[in-house]
């Protein structure tokens, strides 16, 4: 009998494992379907409030004032696309030479550690700070918010996106492509320029458009260095309208016109930031 | 093994005469003989700039915090009265603001990046991991700005309706628990700061534990199936004692996200400086939310200086934690390292 008993305990425990496996199993399945879920609503309200708004007067007209009729966010959305075209291009070879030292230069040097330490923090470090430490450094010192001050905070933030990803790339090159350059004579610099770089050319051309994804949404830095603008204003020594200030303050506000016109803008990011980051799978994916 | 080997160690054949080398090496490229220190002072020089970036931000904000901390000191963090009229600040208000939405953030961000994390490295068909994966990063592309607007505008009203409303009927009245949902259930404040950073900081934890399991030794995954471990056995008794670590340093990295996350705070956390309430539905402040707000308008002096002094703590307590963070994942992955 005891045999018996004995079995029909581990097929109680057989079940009761299968129980547990399929409970786990399917709630897995549930957190998956949570995350997928947050997404799909926050794409359909964005298309379906934003579409709303949209007209050619956004792309054309300034910002209005509150409850006036027509308007559009011209202004902002030219502030926005030259603050990022510089930050950009200021930030871009900085990142690309320090990525190009922690993979070509000092993989195991004590000074490679610290910066690949130090840039990871400042990847993820609140962008609000980035924000302060302009304020204090450019426009405390010159008495004024300035467009210039909008493209440092939102260089700073590209560069720790494109040192990761460059030296990531690089350092997927294999070793003998070097070998063999070094072995015709080549000089390093341009061992790394035309061969190590070139071959790692579009993960980091994937890395410089998903820096450029985060900061075409980046607000919380640019509160207190570019400020905003009510006009069109393409003298970058004076505050300088964006988008993502311009939503955050029309969006805050009660009037009608003004939350059209930044769901509008929410719309135009979304679209924008979500192409760009399709963009850079995609191309990534066809080179590797 | 021997052709891994790095060309340069191949010892040279002992039998072998070397033969003379006929002519000199160049001494000197011809061709520019001075890029090759000027490319390698550049990209030291780039490296040199980051580091020279992370000791500005901390300079700048110690000195602009310097006004406060001499008239305020430590006592800064444990008062929480926000008086710019008087000028008497105290930063507990929006310290407690910040942990307590980053805490619940984790609280619902943890299970279901877990879960996102099993289900892409053990359950999903090939086919649908790549498509899967993508919209969980994807949800970490959408810029801040748009969570907040939605947070504010669509999702609070429906948070307010569906479920403060209910929980309020359900536990109002339960001494104790009731106090955590009294307050007016508008969609606006703790709990709605708390989920709407969950959401934002879910694809962070999701994407390092996913990377972390996938670090497993498929030898280690495959003893134990073959011992009849269920998935589920698996992944809870194998896979994740081998990379705890490595799921430590993700809930970090979550975690240092979500303090120091801005927009999105500010849009729904209601920004307005209590401690009085123990409820989640009330309306608080975070240290981003308070600088997001009144640091452009705050004059210079201590009102300023005050609200840098809350950034430079909220720079502390994210710097701990990202720096905790990558301790453990480098621990990890050199466990890894040593194992293989």
């Amino acid at each position: 009998m005891s045999g018996g008993t004995a079995h029909a305990a581990r097929l109680a425990m057989h079940r009761r494992r299968k129980r547990i496996n399929a409970i786990a199993l399917t709630a897995s399945l549930a957190a998956m379907a949570f995350g997928v879920f947050w997404l799909i609503w926050i794409l359909v309200e964005t298309v379906r409030l934003g579409w709303g708004g949209m007209g050619l007067a956004v792309f054309t007209q300034m910002t209005p004032p509150p409850q006036a009729d027509g308007g559009g966010l011209a202004n902002a959305i030219f502030g926005s696309l030259t603050m990022v075209t510089l930050a950009t291009l200021l930030g871009t070879p900085i990142g690309v030479l320090a990525g190009i030292y922690l993979a070509e230069y000092g993989q195991k040097s004590a000074l490679g550690h610290t910066v690949r330490f130090i840039n990871d923090i400042l990847l993820s470090a609140p962008s609000i700070v980035i924000g302060l430490f302009i304020y204090a450094v450019v426009v405390a010192p010159f008495k004024g918010f300035s467009g210039w001050a909008g493209v440092l905070a939102l260089a700073l933030i590209v560069i720790p996106v494109v040192i990761r990803q460059t030296e990531n790339m690089l350092g997927l090159i294999p070793n003998a492509l070097r070998e063999a350059a070094y072995a015709l004579g080549t000089p390093k610099w341009k061992v790394i320029l035309a061969v190590t770089l070139k071959a790692a050319r579009a993960g980091v051309v994937t890395g410089v458009l998903l820096a450029v994804a985060r900061i075409a949404g980046e607000t919380a830095p640019l509160l207190f260095t570019a400020l905003s603008n009510q006009f069109w204003s393409s003298d970058m020594s004076q505050p300088m309208a964006s988008l993502p200030v311009t939503i955050f303050k029309f969006a805050m506000s009660p009037y009608e016109n003004w939350q059209q016109l930044a769901w509008a803008g929410v719309f135009l990011i979304t679209l924008g930031v979500l192409a760009l980051n399709i963009l850079a799978r995609v191309l990534f994916r066809d080179k590797h | 093994m021997a052709a891994t080997l790095p060309a340069t160690s191949y010892p040279s054949p002992p039998s072998m005469a070397r033969a003379t080398p006929r002519g000199r090496p160049p001494a000197r490229r011809r061709v520019a003989p001075w890029a090759d220190t000027v490319f390698a002072l550049l990209t030291h020089g780039a490296a040199w700039l980051t580091l020279a970036l992370m000791a500005g931000i901390i300079a700048s904000l110690v000195m602009g915090a310097m006004p406060a901390i001499q008239k305020f000191g430590l006592g800064f963090l444990l008062s929480a009265e926000w008086d710019p009229v008087q000028e008497k600040f105290g930063g507990l208000a929006m310290i407690v603001g910040t942990l307590a939405t980053s805490f619940i953030a984790l609280l619902i961000a943890v299970p279901v990046s877990f879960g996102i994390a099993l289900f892409l490295t053990e359950m999903a068909p090939g086919w649908l991991k790549r498509p899967l994966g993508i919209a969980i990063e994807l949800l970490a592309a959408v810029p801040s700005i748009v969570y907040g607007m939605w947070g504010l505008l669509v999702f609070g009203p429906l948070l307010a309706r569906f479920v403060q409303a209910p929980l309020q009927a359900a536990f109002g009245q339960v001494p104790g628990l009731g106090a955590l949902f009294s307050g007016p259930p508008v969609g606006i404040g703790i709990l709605s700061a708390g989920i709407i950073l969950a959401i934002m900081v879910i694809p962070f934890i999701a994407a390092v534990m996913r990377d972390v399991f996938e670090m497993t030794p498929a030898m280690l995954k495959e003893s134990a199936y073959g011992l009849g471990a269920t998935t589920w056995e698996v992944v809870w008794k194998v896979v994740l004692p081998y990379t705890k670590t490595g799921v430590v340093g993700g809930i970090m990295l979550g975690l240092g996200r979500a303090l120091g996350e801005t927009m999105a705070v500010t849009f729904v956390i209601g920004n307005f400086n209590q401690l009085n309430s123990l409820s989640l539905f009330e309306a608080a402040n975070s240290i981003t939310s308070a600088l997001a707000n009144e640091f452009a308008e705050a004059g210079t002096g201590l009102h300023q200086a005050s609200l840098i002094y809350l950034g430079l703590v909220l720079f502390f307590i994210t710097f701990c934690v990202l720096a905790l963070s990558k301790l453990l994942l480098a621990r990890l992955r050199r466990a890894e390292g040593a194992r293989s």
